[in-house]
């Protein structure tokens, strides 16, 4: 067998050909499941139309289908596990790129965080079924509304809590980044700790910022496992925050194997064209944004 | 070294291909509503049999899809495939396992069984009646003290067989719901939290204080959970038992045993009854199938109808019926295959 | 810090602000903490009451009776990351070579940030293209798909770590295998790869941590199973789908089963990235 790898350029040539036909297939593969998802959905769209996008129900009985309301849950659920994350990962990030930078404790800091990034989401949705829901139910019993534990206050909670290592790990790398002569000029002129921060750190690491956002983001919008477990699985827009919905994820995990019709399972796979062109929209301004700093910087 | 672990790699996957071929394995997959039963019956089966029968309890929207793919050898449906479902495929049997009946379950902090009507039930569902100390609710069930709470309103994310029974039921005894939502394994609700398959929906009942859902009665009576009298359609209130639900199936049986039996008019019935099915292909020949599969096939269903049956009450289904039965076996017998009965 | 030259009225508020901010970063940054305590704590807690020989090498059990196990998902699970491996490998660690060695090349700078770009798609989506691919075309769910699914899941994260851990090897290297005589093959096969082995392994390491852990993709291509299999052209249950269905179960002794797995499921994680973080820094050839 070792023929073949014998000092020729027989050998080189093979060698060449199998890394170049190797990236050309990657790049055919990526192709390849874009152009599936768009022919699948293609009959979706003729049935569905604008409505798909516009409508407001979602019924596989009457074959009338709209993705609105999972549009608005998954950016509802989105938005809102950003906002409660991002204090907690611009801290994270501050702690561990600038205040206790390569100190121990930011060592054991950086470790829970990886540890949190590596959790199954499944694991995140079970404990969140079975610690978070009972939890947010005692906090809907005593503000008067109805119990009923999961939904969307929930699932955000969740999410926001998966979702803080990915801006972490950014923001950390480029806070990091900021120079150091530009501190110390800013230290020198008497600033405090939190001037600095807020003067030259976060200005000049504000794309960085941007981009570990825009990732999160682009996470929490693909979110499934975790999501399904605690979202309530209703179909309809959601009309409060503590109400039960869907996202675009989540319904493809429930309602796919169930599909009964080919317009029925068209429509879900075109939702799954949705949210992979959303998620690549994200994902391209994201790695843009970061490329960009690293050029600058 | 490179080579000897492409050769162990190779002799990994030549493992992975060839081990656990037992041709005669079968796959299964549809409703949550028997699946007790099933995992029961389909253990106690490989005990005996030596074939295993791996089951998914996907709802019975689930299990009719995945027969139409024909990725499973049968589906698990207590819905009746519709005749514009049937037209899509080549003929498909209906063979009954058992009944169940669909109670309604309600997570109430009082100590008797609540009375309901199919009238209260309808307009709960449909979101008319909102609290549970609603003068109608009060009215029947005297002596309870009826909290001045929300409903809330439990239903199916999935498609389900269980919902067709209850939706088919809402159907025949209220006007209101006909029109408004109609029936099927999938229905548009008007209000309520969805929970996928049985179990999601006995797990919320079960943790949402003051709710109200419908489930097979096993998955109730596991959970501890409380279910309601209901009025059938003779005026009496029946309770949902293995007797009450083999009343409601004490009609004429029709030879494909496409029947629903809710809103029953046996006097003391329970009105929201059902068969449970396993759909099959009658002509077994389809996709290279091997007879041998078909065969194994038929011994499960035959055993199903007739030994299996015994795992039924324990377990709060109740039995097939001497005519049932004997409708399931003829079904059975005229599966084929390459046109050829295959007993 | 220098504070004398600080205008004394406005010097005490800014302190004040600077401490307020410095408790609020440390505050929140040790919150950090109370997730996984939660999380693991409770993992730990619940799950090891389970955990037993038998459970370890039982199948699972019909509702109701006692000493069900999770040796089919465990299998299962093993199954599904060897072939997906076994799928990804190859191919991820061949284009991350092509990447690295025609970094400089415009075509080799758009596939890279193509794949870099894929590595965003939710699972559930590659789920169903497994799914349009494998299972309806030989119409019958199967290891295999979710395996499929699985192993492009972990092609990004492998071409980018085999990328990233070849451009580090410095040039001389090459040279001087070149120098020696060494053609292209040779040179990378047997001088650079050996090199950048740590990272390469870390990637794939990595990676397997990953996908061990994936649901949404199983979901509708190996579909799951109560019953032992071997064989990849059958549906096969695993971990994550056995977590998944008795969470969703009414009944609590699935749910304890379910704790239990869930512990199980973060060992192997856990081990896997242990191994992939300790063997990058231990096996990394220092140049």
């Amino acid at each position: 067998m070792y023929r073949f790898l014998k000092d020729r350029d027989g050998g080189d040539l093979i060698f060449k050909s199998l890394l170049f036909f190797s990236a050309i297939f990657i790049l055919l593969l990526i192709v390849a499941i874009t152009i599936t998802l768009i022919i699948q959905s293609i009959p979706s769209i003729k049935h569905n139309g604008l409505y798909l996008l516009f409508g407001d129900i979602w019924d596989p009985v009457s074959e009338k289908y709209s993705i609105l309301p999972f549009i608005i849950g998954t950016l509802i659920t989105s938005i809102l596990a950003l906002l409660i994350s991002i204090p907690f990962s611009l801290s994270a990030s501050l702690f561990l790129g600038e205040y206790l930078e390569g100190k121990r404790i930011s060592k054991i800091i950086k470790f829970t965080i990886d540890i949190l990034a590596g959790i199954p989401s499944i694991i995140y949705g079970f404990w969140g079924l079975m610690v978070l829901v009972p939890l947010v139910r005692a906090l809907e019993e005593f503000l008067g509304i109805p119990p009923l534990g999961i939904g969307i206050f929930t699932a955000s909670v969740l999410l926001s809590i998966m979702i803080i290592p990915y801006t972490t790990s950014i923001v950390r790398e480029v806070i990091k980044l900021v120079p150091q002569d530009l501190k110390e000029a800013a230290y020198s002129l008497g600033a405090t700790r939190f001037e600095v921060v807020r003067d030259i750190i976060i200005p000049y690491t504000k794309s960085g910022i941007i981009a570990g956002i825009l990732l999160s983001f682009g996470r929490a919008f693909g979110e499934t496992m975790a999501v399904t477990m605690v979202i309530g699985n209703a179909n309809y827009i959601p009309k409060s925050l503590f109400a039960p919905a869907n996202t675009m994820a989540s319904v493809i995990a429930n309602e796919f194997t169930e599909a009964t019709t080919d317009i029925y399972l068209s429509t879900l796979i075109s939702v799954g064209l949705i949210l992979l062109i959303i998620s690549l929209i994200i994902n391209s301004i994201g790695r843009y944004i970061i490329g960009r700093f690293y050029v600058r910087g | 070294m490179k080579f000897g672990l492409i050769g162990l790699l190779t002799a990994f996957i030549m493992l992975a291909f060839s081990m656990g071929i037992n041709a005669e394995d079968l796959i299964g997959a549809g409703a949550t509503f028997p699946y007790p039963l099933y995992s029961k019956m389909f253990s106690e089966y490989q005990k005996t049999n030596k074939i295993n029968v791996n089951y998914q309890s996907i709802g019975s929207g689930g299990g009719i899809k995945q027969l139409l793919e024909k990725t499973v050898d049968f589906g698990g449906s207590d819905a009746i495939m519709t005749d514009e479902q049937l037209s899509k495929a080549p003929k498909i049997l209906h063979i009954p396992t058992c009944l169940g009946a669909v109670v309604v379950t309600y997570n109430l902090p009082i100590k008797s069984e609540l009375k309901l009507t199919p009238e209260i039930i309808s307009d709960i569902f449909l979101g008319k009646i909102t609290k549970w100390n609603d003068p109608m609710i009060v009215e029947i069930n005297k002596g309870i003290a009826l909290p001045d709470k929300d409903i809330t309103v439990v239903h199916r994310s999935d498609g389900s067989g269980t919902t067709a029974i209850f939706t088919d039921y809402l159907s025949k005894v209220s006007e209101g719901w006909k029109n408004k939502v109609g029936k099927g394994t999938s229905v548009n609700w008007p209000v309520g939290l969805g929970g996928k398959g049985n179990e999601g929906v006995a797990g919320l009942v079960k943790q949402v204080p003051n709710s109200i859902g419908y489930v097979e009665l096993i998955y109730a009576i596991q959970n501890k959970m409380s279910y309601a009298t209901i009025k059938n359609r003779a005026g009496n209130f029946v309770k949902p038992s293995l007797e009450s639900t083999s009343k409601a199936a004490e009609t004429e049986l029709p030879d494909d045993m496409r029947i629903s039996l809710t809103d029953t008019d046996a006097a003391n019935g329970y009105p929201i009854s059902g068969f449970t099915y396993i759909l099959v292909y009658q002509e077994q020949n389809y996709d290279n199938r091997p007879i041998g599969k078909a065969k194994s096939l038929v011994n499960l269903l035959k055993w199903m109808a007739t030994d299996g049956q015994k795992f039924t009450t324990p377990l709060h289904y109740a039995p097939l019926s001497e005519s049932a039965k004997n409708k399931a076996l003829k079904l059975i017998k005229s599966m084929t295959y390459d046109g050829k009965s295959i007993e | 810090m220098s504070g004398d030259r600080m205008e004394y009225k406005g010097y005490r508020r800014r302190r004040l602000i600077d401490k307020i901010f410095k408790a609020t970063i440390y505050g929140l940054s040790f919150l950090l903490f109370l997730p996984l305590f939660l999380i693991f704590g409770l993992i730990i807690k619940n799950g090891i009451s389970h955990i037993s020989l038998e459970f370890l090498i039982n199948n699972p059990k019909p509702v109701g009776e006692a000493g069900g196990g999770i040796l089919n998902a465990m299998i299962g699970t093993l199954i599904l990351m060897i072939t997906s491996t076994i799928i990804a490998l190859p191919f991820g660690v061949l284009v991350g070579i092509f990447l690295s060695e025609n970094s400089k090349r415009k075509y080799a700078l758009v596939i890279s940030t193509i794949v870099d770009v894929f590595q965003g798609i939710p699972s559930i989506v590659i789920g169903i293209v497994a799914y349009i691919w494998i299972v309806l075309p030989l119409k019958k769910f199967s290891a295999l798909s979710g395996a499929l699914a699985l192993s492009f899941i972990m092609l990004p994260t492998i071409i980018k770590s085999t990328e990233e851990t070849l451009k580090m090897i410095p040039y001389s290297l090459k040279e001087a295998a070149y120098s020696v005589g060494a053609n292209y093959h040779r040179t990378i096969l047997k001088v650079i790869l050996p090199a950048s082995l740590s990272g390469i392994l870390s990637g794939i390491l990595v990676s397997i941590a990953r996908i061990s852990g994936e649901t949404a993709p199983l979901l509708f291509t190996a579909f799951g199973s109560d019953i032992l299999e071997y064989n990849i052209l059958k549906p096969m249950g695993s971990l994550p789908l056995l977590i998944f269905n008795y969470a969703k179960s009414p009944y609590p002794e699935w749910h304890e089963i379910a704790w239990s797995a869930s512990l199980v499921l973060i060992t192997i994680v856990f081990i896997f990235n242990l191994i992939a973080t300790i063997g990058e820094n231990r096996w990394k050839i220092k140049f």
